[in-house]
């Protein structure tokens, strides 16, 4: 035990390669999937039924099929549809593919949640439709979206894991390959489990705070 | 595109997904069941009296929610074995799905019994109800109703985290797509498969849950 303990100090370079690693993923898939997300949330909430129908169908994909299924469709089968991806890009893509279906959701519902009036008063007060959003929608919706919107974040981390299934040298896989070798499954994984810890635990804790104080800013009539 | 599909191998490899289907269905069930006793005992613990045990059981709550689901999973694959224990894969797994739902269905049940006004737990105070008769008469009747439908979303969320079973090796239906992969190099086939007959479960359990977040939370309209 106490062997392999300190094999694992001496290891614990890569698992900080790992956690590096992990971070690198889920901060692209973080920033394109919030973009992606908040245009696809906007438009869900737009008049033609066309485009909030089509959403609606992609968003109910994402979150009906696994993401390992979704990252095994990604990297194996894209190939044969002529779209090659290495690993780390093909990482990003379901990473980024599944989270804005998520926050797609966060983001309509954040824009739902503001009342009619608020539209029409803004619209009254000689706004373009694109100033409307941006100016009076947007604002007051963001304290509905920010606290779910952070728990997506923390999902998503979560789920970077899995990516570890088509090589990409994230945590979770590090684990996976000091595992095989050192024979130590409780220590190793439980290493592991505290780096995440690390990274995801405060976000939640944010999360929490920000549901906390925003919604004491609401005007309870 | 999809050109080259072929229909037959599916066709061929039917009785493989249907097993992979009902064992994806029963392990999600088994492990639902499992989830909501650890979940409510672990809710219970949290809101006890005793420091000891809401310390034990913020610890285990905050430490699945701040994991993922696989590194659970590789904990007890690769963890049980050390300890001497030989547990077999669907069992390990079912161990963990059980783990990792229990903590989430416990914030579940908590949010659903804190949401009970206090007002209404003084009512029954004073109008001379024991725990028990408050417990049952006034706080569960309001909590159910709060909780019913994020504990369908968790059980959505649990057929789909099944899926990471398939890592360690159980049969159930992503496991059926990585046959198909290895078998016959047909990975199109196979996933598409998959996530389909995924879809058909989620288009199941969706409009129950949308139903009963209509039917249910009446809570919303004052």
């Amino acid at each position: 035990m106490a062997f392999y303990a300190s094999r694992i100090i001496q290891i614990l370079p890569y698992f900080l390669k790992g956690l590096l690693m992990t971070i690198e993923v889920s901060g692209i898939s973080l920033i394109l999937s919030t973009v992606l997300g908040f245009v696809l949330g906007i438009l869900r909430t737009a008049d033609s039924k066309l485009i909030t129908r089509s959403i609606g169908v992609y968003v109910d994909v994402m979150r009906g099929t696994p993401f390992v299924v979704q990252v095994f469709i990604v990297f194996f089968i894209l190939p044969s549809w002529g779209l090659q991806l290495e690993p780390l890009p093909a990482a990003i893509l379901a990473l980024t593919a599944m989270t804005a279906a998520f926050i797609c959701e966060v983001v309509s519902g954040g824009i739902k949640a503001v009342p009619k009036g608020q539209w029409e008063a803004a619209a009254a007060s000689g706004l373009t439709r694109m100033q409307q959003l941006r100016l009076v929608i947007l604002p007051q919706s963001m304290q509905t979206i920010l606290p779910p919107l952070v728990g997506q974040y923390v999902l998503m981390i979560k789920d970077s894991s899995v990516v570890s299934v088509i090589g990409v040298t994230e945590l979770t896989r590090v684990g996976w390959q000091t595992v095989v070798r050192i024979p130590e499954g409780l220590m190793v994984f439980t290493l592991v489990g505290i780096l995440y810890f690390v990274i995801c635990y405060p976000l939640i804790r944010l999360s929490n705070y920000l549901e906390h104080r925003l919604s004491l800013q609401t005007v309870k009539l | 595109m999809l050109i080259n599909f072929n229909f037959r191998v599916i066709w061929e490899y039917m009785p493989l997904f249907l097993e992979g289907l009902r064992n994806t269905f029963l392990i999600s069930i088994v492990s639902l069941i499992l989830a909501l006793m650890v979940g409510i005992l672990a809710c219970a613990a949290r809101l006890s009296r005793w420091k000891l045990l809401r310390a034990v059981s913020i610890v285990y709550i905050e430490s699945i929610r701040s994991t993922p689901l696989l590194v659970q999973i590789y904990f007890f694959y690769f963890g049980l074995p050390t300890l001497g224990l030989r547990v077999p894969e669907l069992e390990t797994g079912i161990i963990a799905l059980m783990l990792n739902s229990g903590a989430y269905i416990a914030e579940i049940v908590r949010a659903g019994i804190t949401s009970v006004p206090n007002g209404q737990i003084e009512a029954g105070i004073s109008s001379g109800l024991s725990y028990t008769q408050r417990m049952r008469f006034i706080v569960l009747p309001q909590a159910l109703g709060v909780t019913v439908p994020p504990l369908l979303g968790q059980a959505i969320v649990l057929v789909k985290d099944s899926a990471l079973l398939s890592l360690i090796s159980v049969l159930e239906l992503t496991r059926c797509g990585q046959e198909l992969t290895s078998e016959r190099f047909m990975p199109a086939e196979g996933f598409l498969t998959v996530a389909v007959l995924y879809l058909c479960i989620y288009y199941c359990l969706k409009p129950l849950a949308g139903w009963s977040q209509k039917k249910l939370i009446f809570r919303e309209e004052y």
